[in-house]
């Protein structure tokens, strides 16, 4: 019996429910689309999350370890705090040393006071989701540690965190809007414009990717801004990746051409304009989402690859290839070893498009 | 077949004069042109060069004609193996080079002759085996080896190598045989080095491959005449080895036209990582300076080498697979 009322369900189940339906049986893609979701919630609201000026320099601060939170206070009660840096000289060298003062611990609050910034770039506030009681964050928390120049790690992830995901975001919509539009004239005239464009492909997917990117991105004027420098960044990376999404839509477009409903649409009069958007692109609208979550990983791969040789974006621009540039040699890997811990949030987010992107691929067509 | 080999060919050539083309660009591209460079970099160093020098030099690339008479020019001197000089060596940018694109390429072979000797095998058992804990372990691995970009990996291995071990994995070379000519001791000495970039650099070729030759080998298990060989008594091992393995083997070997270009592009990284003596370090620093001669030499260099290398897999390939040869399948 619930047999039967299942299979009725599916025969009366439209397409979108058909994927979310098959989606959500690839439970390692649903956890990844919430961790995705989780690091694009952490990019608009980075500011917020960050609790130190970025750019805050502080020469003497310079390769503090990660501190520690406290959570429970010595009675064993829930009270969170950190423990105050005290700067001592070194007797011999006179070195100015920062250590943590277990004596002088400072109360870690939630949405405590910070430098000013303005939320969504327009409401202006100095709200952050950590605050320390009495004290500068940047005098106490170090959640992370500190570079070189005494810049709080863990504030700077975050906001780079902004860029790396908002350049693999751009960069696949351009290369969408390439991909569509190539792969979608190459699949539906056929002939010799889909010889060139399939050439075209096949020429630049033969070159070695990177040191096309280096020589190109090389050529970008040390004078430019950072805002320029990222939209340059971002049109190299999405000039070449978008082979990928092309090959993709061309594909669909040569299977759906043979499909009997568009002969059907053809023979009953439908325009082709008709044809491509009222019954074309809705069924392989999916497949494209799902190809897209599979060519981010790639852009933001190619945007850290590229800043962190030195040839992508460069300082003052923060992104997690800038930030890795300076766990770069084995000095300073053998000094601040938490430098590496960049590398964690690329993993994570990477391995996570990846498998959302195989759990959407598998959903997008419902029907096989 | 002859238009297989022709058709083939015909690409390899519009790739290669493609391939001019962007280099072209590239050694282009930067605001001062690179006379300029040269002559401003000479400048620092104490001496200079003669205006009358920096006009030949202008005049022989042509920089004051339009950019097709440069090209042209450009084309047919790089054509005969004038790459020109090195500004920042103030050597030919052929001895700049020197062994480095050997060893490039060296480590890129290596780092395919182990992605297949690793991707070959873990992919059979995987899909044999398929949802058994080793079918999970290395599924996991694979996705761990696309996910971590090789230069981070790179990074990863270089600071437990330098944690755990106490060494440093970086150079291809023991720093007795940098500067010493080829011997064969200085042979064995690489031969040591080797393998740690090969293995970085192999990962996440392994990692992909193993997912096709997993998947393809699925589906040629699920075919009737496997069911036949097992129902005719043939031991297992014969009914896998001998038709589903060698069917499912094809697109695994034609895969090398991607996979060549993927490894020499993550050669470069890993090379700047673990400052191995290739052209990787050299193509950055050189790119870095504006030195634009050799940067754009390194790059013309490696992409002809490339589609040379994928020309060589397809006609190898077409020699393996009856169904090339024949002209039955494009």
């Amino acid at each position: 019996m619930s047999a039967t009322t299942a299979e009725s369900r599916v025969a009366v189940a439209t397409q979108r429910q058909l994927i979310w339906w098959r989606f959500r049986k690839h439970k390692l893609a649903l956890v990844s689309a919430f961790v995705v979701l989780a690091f694009y919630v952490v990019a608009v609201f980075a500011d917020t999350i960050a609790y130190t000026e970025p750019f805050d320099t502080q020469a003497s601060r310079s390769y503090i370890p990660p501190q520690p939170i406290h959570w429970f206070d010595a009675a064993g009660h829930f009270h969170p705090t950190v423990n105050a840096l005290k700067g001592t000289r070194d007797p011999r060298t006179f070195k100015l040393a920062y250590v943590p003062d277990a004596s002088e611990p400072r109360d870690l609050v939630l949405f405590g006071h910070g430098y000013e910034y303005r939320l969504f770039g327009i409401i202006p506030t100095d709200i952050h989701l950590l605050g320390v009681v009495n004290s500068r964050p940047q005098d106490a928390l170090f959640l992370l540690g500190t570079d070189q120049l005494g810049r709080d790690v863990f504030s700077r992830l975050i906001l780079a965190s902004r860029t790396s995901l908002s350049i693999g975001l751009i960069g696949v919509v351009i290369s969408l809007v390439l991909g569509v539009l190539l792969g979608g004239i190459s699949g539906l005239y056929g002939g010799w414009i889909d010889v060139v464009i399939q050439r075209v492909i096949e020429i630049l997917r033969s070159i070695p990717t990177i040191p096309l990117w280096m020589g190109l991105a090389s050529a970008v004027p040390n004078s430019w801004t950072p805002q320029q420098v990222y939209f340059a960044i971002t049109l190299i990376i999405s000039l070449i990746g978008w082979t990928e999404l092309a090959r993709v839509v061309r594909g669909r477009f040569l299977a759906l051409r043979e499909e009997d409903f568009i002969t059907a649409a053809e023979l009953a009069g439908a325009s082709q304009m008709r044809i491509i958007f009222k019954h074309m692109v809705p069924s392989f609208l999916s497949h494209i989402i799902a190809a897209v979550s599979l060519a981010l990983p790639a852009m933001i791969i190619s945007e850290t690859t590229l800043s962190f040789l030195g040839l992508g974006l460069r300082p003052p621009a923060i992104s997690w290839g800038v930030l890795l540039q300076d766990a770069q040699n084995l000095q300073t890997l053998a000094l601040a070893p938490w430098l590496l811990v960049v590398a964690l949030p690329v993993i994570v987010v990477i391995l996570a498009f990846n498998f959302l992107g195989d759990g959407l691929r598998d959903a997008a067509d419902p029907y096989g | 077949m002859l238009t297989y080999v022709l058709r083939r060919l015909g690409l390899a050539v519009i790739t290669v004069f493609a391939i001019t083309v962007v280099t072209f660009v590239i050694l282009h591209l930067p605001p001062v042109d690179f006379v300029t460079a040269y002559a401003a970099q000479v400048a620092a160093s104490g001496s200079s060069i003669s205006p009358a020098e920096a006009d030949a030099m202008r005049l022989a690339y042509g920089l004051n004609e339009p950019l097709l008479v440069q090209y042209w020019k450009w084309l047919s001197m790089v054509a005969v193996g004038d790459f020109g000089r090195s500004f920042e060596y103030g050597r030919p940018v052929t001895e700049v080079i020197g062994d480095r694109l050997w060893l490039t390429i060296l480590l890129s072979l290596g780092a395919i002759v182990v992605t297949w000797g690793l991707a070959l095998p873990i992919g059979i058992y995987s899909a044999v085996r398929q949802y058994s804990i080793g079918d999970y372990i290395f599924t996991f691995i694979g996705f761990a080896g696309l996910a971590v970009p090789n230069f981070l990996f790179a990074l990863i291995i270089m600071y437990v190598g330098l944690r755990v071990f106490n060494t440093s994995v970086g150079g291809l070379f023991s720093s007795e045989f940098q500067l010493a000519p080829w011997s064969w001791a200085k042979v064995w000495d690489l031969a040591g080095h080797l393998p740690i970039p090969m293995l970085i650099l192999a990962l996440a070729g392994t990692a992909q491959l193993v997912r096709i030759m997993r998947a393809n080998l699925l589906d040629e298990l699920r075919r009737p005449y496997v069911v036949t060989a097992r129902a005719r008594g043939l031991s297992e091992r014969r009914v896998i080895m001998k038709y589903p393995v060698r069917a499912a083997l094809n697109p695994f070997a034609s895969t090398i036209g991607y996979l060549l270009p993927y490894t020499v592009s993550g050669s470069i990284i890993i090379s700047v990582v673990l400052s191995l003596p290739t052209v990787g370090p050299l193509l950055l620093h050189s790119l870095i300076s504006q030195d634009m001669l050799l940067g754009s030499t390194i790059i013309l260099m490696l992409g002809v080498l490339t589609v040379f290398g994928t020309l060589l897999s397809d006609l190898l390939l077409m020699w393996i697979d009856p169904r090339i040869r024949l002209g039955q399948l494009k």
